[in-house]
This record gives C-alpha cells, sequence and structure tokens, in this order.
C-alpha cells in the first residue's frame, strides 16, 4: 500500500529493517508478559518447595512421561470441579520447572491426587495397575521398584532450582540429603523434614536404600495438598 | 522484471504481469467467501478483545466490557447445581441416616448420589461393586472390620482408618514374627490353628499347641474363637473372606510382620451429605446390618 511490494523487494536493507519489526512484534507480545508474571501467580498460603525426595519423584514423573497421559490442571469448569476439586491455581504449580499442566487425560487428572489413596495403594497400583483397577490401561512400573535412586546429586538439583527462583533455604540445602532419606523410610524421624516441609508424607522405604518407586509415591502424594484453598473466592484470588 | 497483465485465453483470467523464461503466471485471486470469512473472523477478533478480558497490562489486565471470568462463572454453575440438588438432598441431610433407608423416595437419590461418588472415590480400592481387593476389604459381604451399621459406615467414611486424622479408626497389630514376640514355629503352629477357624485345615492334636499359643495373644483382638471384636478392630478369622488371603504363607506373613492398610478421612473431600449418600450406598450393596 504504502510501500510497494516490488520497492521492498529490490532493497535488501529496507526489507531487513521491516522483518526485524515484524518479528519484533511477535516477541513483544510473548516476552512482555513473562515480566508480569508476578501479577498472575495468586496469593494463597502453603505452597511451598518440593522436599528433595518429592522433586526427585518429580524427575521421574517428567522421565517416564506421566504427563502424555495424565494431567495436572483442573479447569474451572462444573464437571471437571465436581469430579476432581478446586480448579487448579497457577500459584500451585509457582515451583514447578517446568510445569506438568499437560493437556492428555487418557488417565485421570492428577492435580489433586495427593491423599486420595493410601501409599499402599499407590505402591501396588504403580508395580501393577490392573490388580487394583482391572481396567485399566497404564503401563506397569514394578521396576520402580527395583531401580536404587540416584540421590548424588540431590543439593545441586536444589541450588539449581533456588538459581531459577525456587526459594530453599540453606538450611534445606544443608539437609537435603538427610530429608530426603528421612521422608523415604516411614518409621524414620520426621519431625525436621515436616517442620521445613508441612505436608510431606514418608513412605515406606527401606531405611537408608530409598528407590525411584519411594520418589515417585512422596510426588504423587503431595499433588494438590498444599495450597489452603479454604475460603479462596475469585474475588480474593484476583489480583 | 516485466509487468505486462495479459488476459489467459483459456480460464478468461489475468496473469500476475511476472514471466520467468517464458512462463507466465495466472493471478487467481482468493475466493470471495474465504475474503469475507477472514475479514469477519478479524471484526470478531476485535469484537472478543473489548468484550472479554484480553489484553495484559503492567499491573494485571484488561477486564473486557462484560467484566466476565471463568473462576467466577464456575463458581455460580456450582452453586446452582447444588442448589438444584439441595431440594431433595436437603431431605436425605435433615433425616436420620436410619430413617432414609425407609424412606424408598429418599433412598433413592441418596443411593444414586453415593454410587456416583463410590465411583469416583472408592472404587480404586474396594472394586466397582465393592467385591474388594487384596488388602482392601470387600463391602458387599456381611463381614466387617469396623462393623456395617449405618452408622458405623458413615463413621468409616468420614474419618477413615489410620491416617493422620485424630478421629480416625485404629487398629495395630504388633509384630509377632518380626519383633520376636513368636519364634517362628510358633508362628506357624499358630498359623495352622487359624487356618481351622475358617475350615481350610481340620482341628486335631497337630493344631492344638498352635489354639494355645492363640489363646494367650490373639484373642484380645480377634475374640475367643476368632470371632473379631469390631469395638478394636480385631477381623473376624472365621470368615470365608480374607483381607490378605487364606493361605498358610499368607498368614504367616501377616502374623510375622502385619500389613496395616490406610484408608483416609474423606471428611475433606466430601461434603457431610455425600458421605451419608456413600454410607447408604455402600451399606446396600449387601452386607449392611
Amino acid at each position: 500500500m504504502f510501500i510497494r511490494q516490488e520497492t521492498i523487494e529490490k532493497n535488501a536493507i529496507l526489507m531487513l529493517v521491516l522483518t526485524l519489526i515484524c518479528i519484533s512484534v511477535g516477541g513483544i507480545v510473548e516476552i512482555i508478559p513473562t515480566f508480569t508474571i508476578e501479577t498472575t501467580i495468586e496469593k494463597v498460603q502453603g505452597v511451598r518447595p518440593y522436599t528433595p525426595l518429592e522433586l526427585m519423584g518429580r524427575n521421574i514423573y517428567v522421565r517416564e512421561g506421566c504427563y502424555l497421559c495424565h494431567s495436572q490442571q483442573i479447569r474451572a469448569l462444573k464437571d471437571e470441579v465436581e469430579r476432581y476439586g478446586h480448579y487448579s491455581l497457577a500459584a500451585e504449580s509457582m515451583y514447578d520447572h517446568p510445569f506438568q499442566w499437560g493437556s492428555k487425560r487418557i488417565g485421570p487428572d492428577l492435580a489433586r491426587v495427593g491423599g486420595k489413596y493410601s501409599n499402599d495403594w499407590h505402591y501396588a497400583h504403580l508395580i501393577n495397575p490392573q490388580s487394583l483397577v482391572p481396567e485399566s490401561l497404564m503401563p506397569k512400573y514394578a521396576f520402580l521398584a527395583e531401580t536404587p535412586l540416584e540421590t548424588g546429586l540431590i543439593v545441586n538439583h536444589l541450588r539449581t532450582s533456588r538459581i531459577v527462583g525456587v526459594p530453599y533455604s540453606e538450611d534445606a540445602i544443608a539437609n537435603a540429603s538427610k530429608d530426603l532419606l528421612a521422608q523415604a523410610d516411614a518409621a524414620a524421624d520426621g519431625d525436621a523434614l515436616l517442620k521445613r516441609y508441612p505436608r510431606a508424607v514418608q513412605v515406606a522405604g527401606k531405611p537408608g536404600e530409598p528407590t525411584e518407586l519411594d520418589a515417585l509415591v512422596a510426588y504423587l502424594q503431595v499433588l494438590g495438598s498444599m495450597a489452603d484453598l479454604a475460603g479462596a473466592t475469585p474475588a480474593k484470588l484476583k489480583q | 522484471m516485466p509487468t505486462k497483465i495479459e488476459k489467459d485465453v483459456f480460464s478468461g483470467r489475468d496473469t500476475t504481469g511476472h514471466e520467468w523464461d517464458g512462463l507466465k503466471e495466472l493471478n487467481t485471486p482468493l475466493p470471495k467467501w474465504w475474503v469475507y470469512t477472514f475479514a469477519a473472523t478479524v471484526v470478531w477478533g476485535a469484537a472478543f478483545c473489548v468484550l472479554y478480558p484480553s489484553v495484559p497490562s503492567l499491573r494485571g489486565h484488561f477486564d473486557g466490557v462484560f467484566g466476565y471470568s471463568t473462576r467466577e462463572s464456575v463458581t455460580a454453575d456450582v452453586k446452582a447445581l447444588e442448589a438444584q440438588r439441595a431440594k431433595v438432598l436437603e431431605r436425605v441431610n435433615a433425616t436420620p441416616i436410619e430413617q432414609v433407608r425407609k424412606d424408598p423416595q429418599l433412598m433413592a437419590v441418596a443411593t444414586t448420589a453415593g454410587r456416583i461418588a463410590f465411583a469416583n472415590n472408592c472404587q480404586p480400592c474396594h472394586g466397582a461393586s465393592g467385591e474388594g481387593r487384596p488388602g482392601y476389604p470387600t463391602l458387599a459381604s456381611d463381614s466387617w472390620i469396623w462393623g456395617g451399621k449405618l452408622a458405623d459406615i458413615q463413621q468409616t467414611i468420614t474419618f477413615g482408618v489410620r491416617n493422620a486424622h485424630p478421629d480416625a479408626r485404629a487398629s495395630v497389630m504388633p509384630k509377632f514374627g518380626a519383633d520376636g514376640i513368636l519364634k517362628p514355629d510358633e508362628v506357624g503352629a499358630v498359623a495352622d490353628y487359624v487356618m481351622t477357624l475358617y475350615g481350610k485345615a481340620q482341628p486335631g492334636p497337630a493344631t492344638a499347641k498352635g489354639a494355645a499359643i492363640f489363646a494367650e495373644n490373639c484373642v484380645a483382638c480377634h475374640g475367643e474363637k476368632g470371632e473379631g471384636k469390631r469395638e478394636v478392630g480385631g477381623p473376624s478369622l472365621k470368615s470365608a473372606v480374607h483381607l490378605y488371603g487364606d493361605t498358610r504363607d499368607a498368614v504367616i506373613a501377616q502374623v510375622t510382620n502385619p500389613r496395616q492398610g490406610v484408608m483416609p478421612n474423606w471428611n475433606t473431600r466430601l461434603d457431610a451429605g455425600t458421605i451419608k449418600s456413600l454410607a447408604l450406598y455402600v451399606h446396600a450393596l449387601g452386607g449392611g446390618e
């Protein structure tokens, strides 16, 4: 219209400048909102960083591709709220890097599965899902029970998480290995762990030898149970 | 580049005016319906941005002329649903649970609500029709660990079993084998005796030793003849229904290092009316007392 197509095609500098403007529009639209991310995270109490064991369990969740069949977001729709509970909040995945919202539901949503079943159930179900839910399509994850958990890098893992904004304290980092082992052993003293990480669930691992299954169960048992949602009306959640 | 627009003799359309080594290209415009539809979507998009929440700003976002919010909408939806249900559920809530059972109309409401809640929450452990699974009690038989009256079932669902809730039902079977209370051969003997209780073995001189050990260690919770004691959550051993199996190995495993099943307290997930409906539904599965 204002500049003829032919003029642009014949003038490399002009074309370069206009291309740059064009692309930067897309960039701005994508980048600017990340600077205002604070305004999208609701202010609710209770959401804490993952415990070392939960964090390792989350890694296994990601590694095994659980997100390919299970979502972790309860949408603000009547039937979802009826079935799964309170709709998910951004605040509930603010310490997830990356978040596991997912987009497929071959299996049920897991955003609030924490505490819905017993630890025993999760162990039995992950080892052989069909033993509890005969019609289930889920693969068996029995090998997780035989795979020792790789725990050597847990301190670095917490440090790295802190760099991207997860508020692990020095205290939490110093005690990472201790907390991990305490949570993986139901008989261990969990007072220090629970003080640092309220609502953490101790699982029934072999003392001192946590498996990948222990970590995964610990992670599943905390999903959706952190945020204090009593009295969380839309008006209060809005910023 | 020569730009000489010509008319193509075959299609009657204009060419683009470009020529590449003798090749010319027809200038075929987009279909009119497509162009108009595209324009309409642009107008629709712009209108949507004005009417609904859209453009982000540094402090929140533009709320839109309608002030629509998905969260407010779902909150209102759920409220409307609850109000609609309340018409019938209110009567279920207000009526004592024993009375509900005698009223066919209320019972129809409660069992329907219970059936749906059961499928979502209870089926993964207790099975689709309450048949139970190894380690998860059957609800369709008259063999109850904590009692099969309506009030008992309601209590169990509300507070659960062996969880962190202070009112949860709790019973702890000692680790007779693992903690060395009984020696391995004594565990075997008591298992032999226990098997006679549900008719899998014949009582005789061989089971006398086991009977003596049983009388000393087990009757406090399981009763004189293994009939169970519900007030302490000691399961009946005479029943044909077995939580962890009826083989000798299964009994030995349970006496050595007992499994302690856990049931969540549902009062934090389900409302009182739903729990009441669930109790009525479970009671009606076949084993209610």
